[in-house]
């Protein structure tokens, strides 16, 4: 039986490890690849949880976060087809319209 | 022990690839390196007995989402990307915020036993049948959110098709 706070440092780590993507990198495709990483960081907690609680509501959650996961890598893929057709890029730093 | 161990790699395999997803240059690689970071995370649910939510993880994720990444990566152009810098500009900023972050989030978890003041653990036994507990959640208590979760697919797939579509005539 693995404690709880084990699964629990794994998905702190991994969700470090996420924001960094987010926050560092200039390709729109590698921050919505790291957005799936923080989704993955969240499933981890909700499943450790609710194996603490023996309870199966966790797992439908996590079922949830992945319905979730596959309707934002559409829509945001979607975006980035027309974002690059448009604007021939995929680097963040360049996309600035709405900037003043 | 065997059960532990299995955990480390795990875990490590999980880290070790999450961090090369964020740090290559080539943006395939990377969809490659998160693929191995989906496999280990669906290993430790299926370490945590849930087997329904690991094949949801290999079918959906890995077999449904990474195919997508995989093909919009190919169809946007990576040569130009290969040139210009991995990195945003305030990338030093990013790191020491995340870095704060992860040693709030540590120190809470490890200083306070689990910070978050679990009561103690309930003596009732899991469900035997995974995937016949998760099913029977799903259609019973969780109707209405399935529902949603169903209306929030379709809207995403018309706002994808919308979205890449090439003009609106």
């Amino acid at each position: 039986m693995i404690p709880t706070e084990y699964y629990l440092f794994l998905g702190s780590g991994l969700f470090a490890i996420g924001v960094v993507g987010v926050l560092t990198r200039r390709n729109v495709l590698i921050i919505l690849m790291s957005i799936e990483l923080i989704l993955n960081a969240v499933n981890i907690n909700l499943m450790a949880l609710s194996q603490y609680f023996k309870s199966v509501d966790g797992q439908v959650f996590a079922i949830f976060v992945i319905t979730d996961a596959a309707a934002e890598a559409a829509v945001g893929l979607g975006l980035i087809i027309a974002l690059f057709r448009n604007k021939e890029t995929v680097n963040a730093d360049e996309i600035d319209l709405l900037k003043w | 022990m065997i059960e532990l161990a299995t955990f480390i790699t795990l875990s490590t395999v999980t880290l070790v690839s999450a961090i090369l997803v964020i740090t290559r240059r080539n943006a395939v690689h990377s969809v490659i390196w998160l693929i191995v970071t989906l496999f280990a995370v669906g290993g430790i649910y299926l370490l945590q007995h849930a087997e329904f939510l690991f094949a949801v993880q290999i079918i959906l994720y890995v077999g449904g989402i990474m195919v997508l990444f995989l093909f919009v990566v190919m169809l946007v152009d990576i040569d130009v990307a290969l040139k210009q810098a991995r990195f945003a500009r305030q990338w030093q900023a990013g790191l020491l915020t995340t870095i704060l972050l992860l040693g709030l989030l540590g120190y809470a978890l490890y200083n306070h036993g689990l910070g978050l003041n679990l009561p103690a653990r309930p003596m009732a036994s899991a469900p035997a049948q995974n995937t016949q507990a998760v099913g029977m959640a799903l259609y019973q208590s969780y109707l209405l959110p399935v529902e949603i979760a169903s209306m929030l697919l379709l809207v995403a797939m018309v706002g994808a098709v919308i979205m890449a579509k090439r003009k609106m005539e």
